[in-house]
């Protein structure tokens, strides 16, 4: 890239962005992320004489999904262009390095930037029996996590499994995984959660980033609050249907036929922190509920075990699991105790003494 | 804790330990009291017709002769709660999802408004009871702690659920939430507490009745 200009607007340019187009997805981009109106401008501007950040990308347990999500979603989009205006130094999947190169890569990006550079994580990190259930080039994730995350500026957490263990966490958690955010405790960590994350919220954070220097307002489970601070249920267009009563039994009733509401289904909408029913996916094309299937709050911590999919949320959580062991103690508690009183009985009968009238007048 | 928290709580974790200490409790308690065993009557037994254990679980559950003149309200106000309650809580058709949610078991519900009316009618009968044992100098000596704390117990739920369902005064995710919360506080101490007649009671007649039974006395 030597010769060229490592600014953004430039590199967006090569690419034949229009300066028009630019100015319109950062103001689209501000009022996505509520900023004030003024914002867009201030941010195109910030945005424009951004130079490319090293960006160090770690994949642990996880299945690409997200990296599929973000960089290959669909067709060259604005948000794939300032990926590639990123320096992304390091990146299993899509760097050309394989081996000790990737690793030298890693290093040199590291003492390069010390201090600057952003990490990206995503995947949740192994801690069972010395982390061996998944190690890169022969260093486990932990290790490879806490040395890495040393000159960091701050952490970006991709996706479910990063921001709160996801699926490797679900029970019973074989591998003893855990969200990044309970290791990383001396860096800004935002967790991009999503099985997989939208890009836009991605690519929102990480303009915000290079326009502002800064990472965006979070909410309390450390998300960016522009794009997690409502419900799917909150903006979903069935919600007239829910407000109505209508729902759909079954995924092939009238009902669903209708378009009515999921939430018997096992929609969790209602739970669910995202901006889904907004932002949408593949190009803005739908959301799943679009498509006629509930949400499965994959946003949120712990939502495999959340007890089911199409279980409705007004549904509780299964008691009577808790029954046979309940039963078993009450019984063991009831024989015991019975056992305790016959004892008692058995004393008070031996210690009995009987008294005759003349014990009385003495 | 917000209104959503508290209301995933107690349908979650708040749920299962409430159902955890009701079964550990109620098992524990039926095998302590049938466990205390009885020394062996070595008496024959006497026979006197209508005097007999059976006999006793029916007769025991009408007014004896005169009593109804004397304490009408008791057994009116007494019945109406009894009767009120079990229909409400098994009779209401979101409780019999909730149970054919967890056990597969179902059956027919009455009409949701029907069910609201034997709620204020269960209410009225409860009140009218708590008045006439705050009134009556005898019963109220006779009252311990235990007495006003169950009567609040058995209270709470009907009064939140009829709050929940009918949505008045708070919004109905808090209300909902404190209904079933104040079912888990029942569920806890019922086998603790004399709530813990709702098992023992046939019983405990039965057995009243066929030991006076054998010594020949008609109860």
């Amino acid at each position: 890239m030597s010769g060229e200009s490592s600014l953004l607007i430039d590199n967006l340019a090569r690419h034949g962005v229009s300066r028009r187009a630019f100015i319109k997805y950062c103001a689209t981009l501000a009022s996505l992320m509520a900023l004030p109106p003024t914002a867009g401008r201030a941010f195109a501007e910030a945005l424009a004489k951004a130079s490319r950040p090293s960006v160090i990308w770690l994949s642990f347990q996880e299945c690409t999904g997200c990296t599929e999500s973000i960089s290959r979603s669909h067709t060259p989009t604005l948000e794939g262009l300032i990926f590639d205006s990123i320096s992304l130094d390091y990146h299993h999947t899509l760097m050309a390095a394989a081996g000790e190169a990737a690793e030298a890569a890693r290093a040199a990006a590291m003492q390069a930037n010390w201090g600057k550079y952003l990490l990206v994580v995503d995947g949740s990190v192994p801690m069972k029996d010395g982390g061996v259930y998944s190690t890169i080039a022969g260093i486990s994730n932990h290790d490879m996590l806490m040395d890495t995350v040393k000159g960091a500026a701050a952490v970006v957490a991709v996706g479910t499994c990063a921001a709160f263990g996801g699926l490797p966490k679900a029970q019973p958690n074989p591998t003893g995984a855990v969200a990044i955010s309970e290791l990383v405790k001396d860096k800004p960590v935002v967790n991009i959660s999503g099985c997989p994350p939208i890009p836009v919220v991605m690519t929102g954070v990480l303009a915000h980033y290079l326009a502002f220097g800064t990472l965006p307002e979070l909410d309390k489970l450390g998300r960016p609050l522009a794009f997690y601070g409502e419900t799917i249920h909150d903006r979903c267009y069935r919600r007239p249907f829910y407000d109505q009563g209508k729902f759909a039994k079954t995924f092939d009733d009238e009902g669903a036929r209708k378009g009515w509401c999921l939430f018997e289904l096992g929609c969790k909408g209602p739970v669910t922190y995202n901006v889904c029913a907004t932002a949408k996916w593949n190009d803005g094309t739908s959301f799943p509920i679009e498509s006629g299937h509930g949400c499965l709050g994959c946003s949120e911590p712990g939502f495999w075990d959340a007890g089911g999919f199409y279980r409705a949320l007004s549904m509780p959580a299964e008691p009577l699991k808790v029954a046979a062991k309940a039963v078993a103690i009450g019984a063991g508690v009831g024989v015991a105790v019975a056992f305790a009183n016959r004892a008692k009985k058995s004393v008070a009968r031996t210690d009995h003494q009987t008294a005759t009238p003349a014990d009385l007048e003495k | 804790m917000d209104a959503a928290q508290l209301f995933n709580w107690v349908r979650g974790s708040g749920l299962q330990l409430a159902v955890f200490i009701f079964l550990l409790g109620t098992v524990w308690r039926l095998i302590e009291i049938y466990g205390l065993g009885r020394k062996p009557d070595l008496a024959e037994p006497r026979h006197v017709p209508g005097a007999s254990g059976w006999h006793t679980l029916w007769h025991r559950s009408i007014p004896i002769p005169g009593m109804m003149q004397r304490a009408g309200l008791t057994y009116i106000a007494g019945y109406g709660f009894h009767i009120g309650l079990v229909a409400v809580v098994l009779l209401f058709a979101p409780h019999i999802r909730l149970i054919r949610e967890l056990t597969g078991l179902s059956w027919p519900a009455l009409p949701s408004p029907f069910v609201d009316l034997l709620a204020v009618m269960t209410l009225a009968a409860m009140l009218v009871v708590l008045a006439e044992r705050l009134h009556q100098p005898v019963k109220r000596f006779l009252s311990t702690f235990e007495d006003w704390f169950t009567w609040a117990l058995t209270f709470l739920p009907v009064l939140t659920g009829y709050l929940a369902a009918r949505h008045l005064l708070l919004p109905y995710t808090l209300t909902l939430s404190l209904h079933i919360l104040s079912v888990e506080l029942l569920l806890v101490l019922l086998p603790f507490t004399k709530l813990f007649h709702v098992f023992t009671i046939w019983p405990s007649r039965w057995f009243n009745g066929d030991a006076s039974g054998r010594k020949g006395v008609a109860v």
